[in-house]
């Protein structure tokens, strides 16, 4: 039997039924919320645990909550679903055993902030995940735990589970209110800021599925139990996603600070037998990347910042010594290529630029100058975008030319060769392109 | 160099309304307005549906994505008729329910096959092989990687992360996720499907999230 919070009874049978959830303590917090505690008391609360935002930006949750303005005024909530960072999955896991828990949470954020319509934006591919939500609300409403006068408290707020229909961008938390408006999932220009103009230009609260998984339990044990686990600046556990080239990938609920070897080792089991770790990326796709030198780093917000990389989602995907980083590098520009919505020049051309790039040194028509330009493209699109897309491909891009360029310059020497061997004799031109653009 | 061949690059530049424009539609006439509900019929069901996902929402213009998919769900894509019945329903004009529609991964505005499969080939599935299953289901289904297999019954795709990584390499089929998946369980698949038998029973030994989750203490300090 686990010990921690968000996956603690994910192993009893039938949780996603609300008698289960119940029976192991479950709604306990809201009817703590609604009978015991001013909207006021639940947000000082939230704010005095120090829960921080497990989306991928970890802002403290009660600060965020506590920005919307008071009075009476329609406000918005969100809960951010759109689960789509490559090698996150951990929300896919909550939501799929315990969806009864992030409801809970959604329902006591709303009465906090005093918010009266409530949405959980799931991603159109998790299916199935959203007929279990459905199901789970449907229970929630029978047993008058969501709708008008919840508990006879006098406090209603409605929830509705929409889903998306594949687009990575509308984890954006702007793109994400514009999806919901039923539009293109365009990001938009901030200030405002979805605490002040969000959905419907009303003030809305936005949180990812594991930060308001948290809610229930702060509320119903403290924020002083809650700050038993964890770190002092990161207090609380994490589910962190482990994937990629090791024997054991699945989340794993751990106490931040704890050392990056012991979940990619100790609990991921680390790479097959005879490989080394090569590279790993912290937190998500988007992270820049991380050698075997960092392993012993703990693994927190703060020490993966001073790293030079960052915590993200808590997904963390390790590449071994059998893959060729090019190859890595080609995966990853082509997928934010793919998913860049259009709409700012230093992405839209940015993205496409270095997979053509990156295809040339696969190619073998490349120069070594080609490296240089490729980093400062990607030093020209950092910061210079309405949203973080084009960062999230030029930060692991940037990072893996500057921690593996001799990796790059051999990749690229060794395929000029190849090139120019499978030529001999047959009259085609110099592998080198002159013109710029390769066929 | 034809008149829209420098649209080519563009990003969302794949819909159908740019393939109307590469087969010589008459891009200078005006898009169609919104449709008189006297012009159309829209089946019952769907009507039905739509107008209830426009209830559960402050402002009606919310419901557009998921009247899309229920729209996608009948017809089997997003024909012109659908988008004609969608607009006459939400009062919208198709040439807006287009805009939105050719901006998401999951709305098909061509044709496609009966059956989808989606086959994740982001980082973690490649790590893990996810090209060798892809090439499998190509051959075993007979439809190219993203298009659909002659005799119309399956359509695959190779698709951006799916958020299972924990039984990479895996796909979606038809909505429900199976992994880890090796080249021999694409045959399965493929039968499995052509046989008529219900998408969610395939491969019933390879379900997502059935790891057991381990809990770390930090040690003290």
């Amino acid at each position: 039997m686990s010990t921690g919070i968000l996956l603690r009874h994910v192993d009893v049978p039938d949780l996603n039924r609300i008698e289960t959830y119940e029976r192991v303590g479950g709604y306990a917090a809201l009817r703590k919320a609604l009978t015991e505690m001013t909207a006021d008391q639940v947000l000082k609360e939230l704010e005095a645990s120090g829960l921080r935002g497990r989306g991928g930006a970890g802002f403290s949750m009660g600060k965020k909550a506590g920005f919307l303005p008071h009075g009476d005024i329609q406000k918005y909530l969100c809960c951010n679903a759109d689960e789509s960072e490559p090698g996150t999955f951990k929300d896919r896991e909550l939501m799929h055993r315990n969806p009864h828990q992030l409801i809970e949470g959604v329902l006591i954020a709303a009465y906090a902030a005093d918010i009266t319509n409530a949405f959980i934006y799931i991603r159109g591919e998790y299916e199935e995940e959203a007929d279990i939500l459905d199901a789970a609300l449907t229970e929630a409403y029978a047993r008058r735990y969501a709708g008008d006068d919840i508990l006879g408290s006098g406090f209603g707020c409605s929830l509705v589970v929409h889903r998306g229909a594949g687009a990575y961008i509308c984890g954006e938390e702007t793109a994400l209110l514009d999806s919901l408006e039923g539009k293109r999932g365009n990001p938009r220009l901030k200030p405002p800021f979805p605490a002040n103009q969000g959905l419907y230009q009303g003030p809305t609260l936005i949180n990812n599925v594991e930060t308001l998984s948290n809610v229930p339990h702060v509320i119903a044990n403290g924020a002083g139990w809650f700050r038993t686990f964890g770190t002092e600046r990161s207090p609380g556990t994490k589910v962190v996603s482990v994937s990629g080239c090791v024997q054991r990938p699945g989340n794993y609920e751990i106490e931040l600070g704890i050392p990056s070897r012991d979940i990619i080792y100790g609990l991921a089991g680390g790479p097959p037998d005879g490989r080394r770790v090569k590279a790993w990326f912290p937190g998500g796709s988007s992270a820049p990347v991380l050698t075997e030198e960092h392993l012993d780093l703990p693994y927190d917000f703060e020490h993966m910042a001073e790293a030079g990389s960052m915590l993200g989602s808590g997904a963390i995907i390790v590449v071994d010594d059998s893959v060729p980083i090019v190859s890595i590098a080609l995966r990853l520009a082509e997928f934010y290529r793919h998913e860049s919505c259009g709409k700012c020049v230093p992405c839209r051309e940015g993205t496409n630029w270095t997979v053509k790039m990156l295809e040339r040194i696969d190619r073998g028509e490349a120069t070594p100058m080609d490296l240089d330009v490729m980093a400062d493209v990607q030093g020209n699109i950092i910061g210079n975008c309405l949203c973080l897309l084009g960062d999230s491909m030029a930060m692991p891009v940037g990072s893996m030319i500057a921690k593996f360029r001799p990796e790059f310059e051999a990749h690229m020497e060794k395929a000029v060769l190849r090139q120019a061997a499978g030529r001999v004799g047959d009259g085609t031109e110099s592998p080198i392109s002159l013109t710029g653009e390769a066929a | 160099m034809s008149k829209f061949d420098h649209l080519r690059g563009v990003p969302g530049s794949r819909s159908r309304l740019a393939a109307q424009v590469w087969e010589g539609a008459r891009v200078e006439a005006d898009p169609a307005g919104i449709p008189e509900p006297s012009d159309v019929a829209v089946p019952e069901e769907l009507r039905a549906n739509i107008e209830h996902h426009m209830s559960l929402y402050p402002d009606p213009r919310s419901a557009v994505l998921p009247a899309l998919r229920e729209a996608q769900r009948h017809h089997g894509w997003l024909s012109p008729e659908a988008m004609v019945q969608v607009a006459v329903v939400m009062q919208f004009s198709p040439a807006y329910l287009e805009s939105v529609a050719s901006f998401y991964d999951m709305l098909e505005l061509q044709p496609v096959g009966t059956h989808t499969i989606y086959m994740c080939t982001n980082l973690s599935c490649q790590l893990r092989g996810a090209q060798d299953v892809l090439a499998a289901l190509a051959e075993a289904t007979g439809a190219p990687v993203g298009g659909s297999s002659p005799d119309g019954a399956f359509h695959l795709r190779a698709f951006e992360c799916l958020g299972a990584c924990d039984i990479a390499p895996m796909a979606s089929i038809e909505g429900h996720y199976r992994g880890p998946l090796t080249p021999a369980d694409a045959a399965t698949i493929a039968e499995h499907l052509r046989s008529g038998e219900a998408a969610a029973d395939v491969l019933p030994d390879k379900l997502p999230t059935k790891g057991v989750p381990a809990v770390e203490k930090r040690p003290a300090q």
